[in-house]
């Protein structure tokens, strides 16, 4: 166990405010894409259950985004309603239009599992905010593992249609995953120093548990696709301006209220 | 006007008294989201820990609980939130579990050490009739903290608190 880290060098610190704000970027789209269906689900139940999950990220933004204001005085609200698509840093995978409940179930599957794993190594991180936050949050993402893993599972399982769509679901998202675990410029350093989880080691925990339960227990097929993610986080579908145009529409409207 | 000099235990008697904005049966102490009190001359801090990252009465506490301090007078309160340790279900107090259940909502099960990915939901026990034959029948509820059961014995349906 390496000593806890209280003082990070500039470039220390420039590189984790990058890491922090993708991964807050990455709930706050997620959750917006998952705030669609309230209304729209196809039960009240399954409306009320994706609301919670995505109060629930929107939640784990604010821990990061925290973190980051301790780093340099940012404000939460500025960057997630003030920033353009360019500026935005999360991964592809989350900014798909949300199409069909079985693309919604296993996106959020997908994410859930990196996350809670991602989370799970990070309670090691010698960075103590880092550490403290993971522990918080790792505990509210299982739930949102469990519900999800279950929903890819009946479906998969399900009737001839339903299997259709989640195999549909699983060849189009697929392409995207290898994003989740491309390190940032600065990260490998963070790591180096024990204040980041190193990604390949959460790829390999996520593929242990998310290959078994997608080919051996929901009888999928894996698409074909290439082992590496092709761009960075600052090259985003045509998808990602539009969804910012309505998240940010009230608060650019209103950019003195305090409260939105 | 002069701040009144105050003990910490009777912060922590005035903050038994703040309810939970969305479970008003049972106190912020009660749910053991209070962590700690210190009184400094006239300077009141009370650290107290979020249950759920995400929950949205987590400014109401927070503006509760100064209100509650200032209610004795103070006027210097500092009101501090900490996520070290996580909050856990295990806090609650045993005499607040019961008020739960009276209210209509199961307490939950022991949280402890389980393993990050459990497909099993925890064993609940309607709170009305006491039956275990139960079903779960949404596993989010109306607040982040609850899902939703129905009880096969007496049909009544009801919420349960998540083990965390």
């Amino acid at each position: 166990m390496m000593e806890p880290i209280t003082t990070l060098t500039p470039t220390q610190t420039e590189a984790l405010i990058r890491k922090l704000t993708a991964l807050a970027d990455d709930e706050i789209i997620l959750a917006h894409r998952d705030g669609e269906w309230t209304g729209h689900a196809p039960i009240l139940e399954e409306d009320i259950a994706l609301a919670n999950i995505a109060q629930d990220e929107l939640g784990h933004a604010t821990l990061y985004l925290d973190l980051r204001r301790a780093l340099d005085g940012c404000d939460a609200d500025r960057l997630a309603f003030f920033r353009g698509a360019d500026e935005y840093t999360n991964v592809r995978l989350v900014e798909l239009p949300k199409g069909d409940w079985a693309f919604t179930m296993l996106r959020q599957f997908l994410f859930d599992a990196y996350e809670a794993l991602w989370l799970s190594a990070a309670q090691k991180s010698n960075y103590v905010p880092l550490a403290e936050i993971a522990a918080k949050a790792v505990r509210e993402e299982k739930f949102h593992l469990q519900h999800t893993a279950l929903w890819v599972e009946r479906l998969a399982l399900g009737t001839e249609e339903s299997r259709r769509r989640m195999q549909n679901a699983l060849n189009e998202l697929w392409p995207h995953v290898a994003q989740l675990f491309a390190p940032l410029p600065g990260e490998a350093d963070l790591v180096a120093v024990g204040i980041l989880p190193e990604l390949e080691k959460v790829r390999a925990s996520w593929e242990s548990f998310v290959l078994p339960h997608l080919t051996e227990k929901c009888d999928l097929l894996l698409p074909m696709v290439p082992a590496q993610a092709q761009e960075g986080r600052e090259v985003h579908t045509e998808h990602l301006a539009p969804l910012l145009a309505e998240m940010q529409s009230v608060a650019r409207q209103h950019a003195n209220a305090e409260v939105w | 006007m002069t701040t009144a000099h105050v003990t910490p235990e009777q912060v922590w008697t005035a903050l038994a008294a703040v309810p939970d904005p969305e479970i008003p049966v049972v106190s912020v102490t009660d749910m053991g989201m209070v962590r700690d009190v210190t009184v400094d001359g006239g300077h009141v801090t009370v650290t107290f820990t979020p249950t759920f990252s995400g929950c949205p009465a987590l400014h109401v506490i927070r503006d509760s609980i100064g209100e509650a301090v200032r209610a004795l007078g103070v006027e210097d309160v500092e009101v501090r939130s900490t996520l070290t340790p996580p909050w856990t279900t295990d806090w609650i107090q045993p005499d607040a579990r019961e008020r739960l259940r009276q209210y209509g909502i199961a307490p939950p099960a022991p949280a402890e050490a389980s393993p990050l990915i459990t497909l099993d939901p925890d064993p609940t026990r309607c709170p009305r009739c006491g039956s275990l034959n139960v079903r779960m029948t949404a596993s989010f509820g109306p607040t982040l903290c609850k899902r939703l059961y129905v009880c096969d014995s007496c049909r009544e349906p009801f919420e349960g608190f998540k083990s965390v």
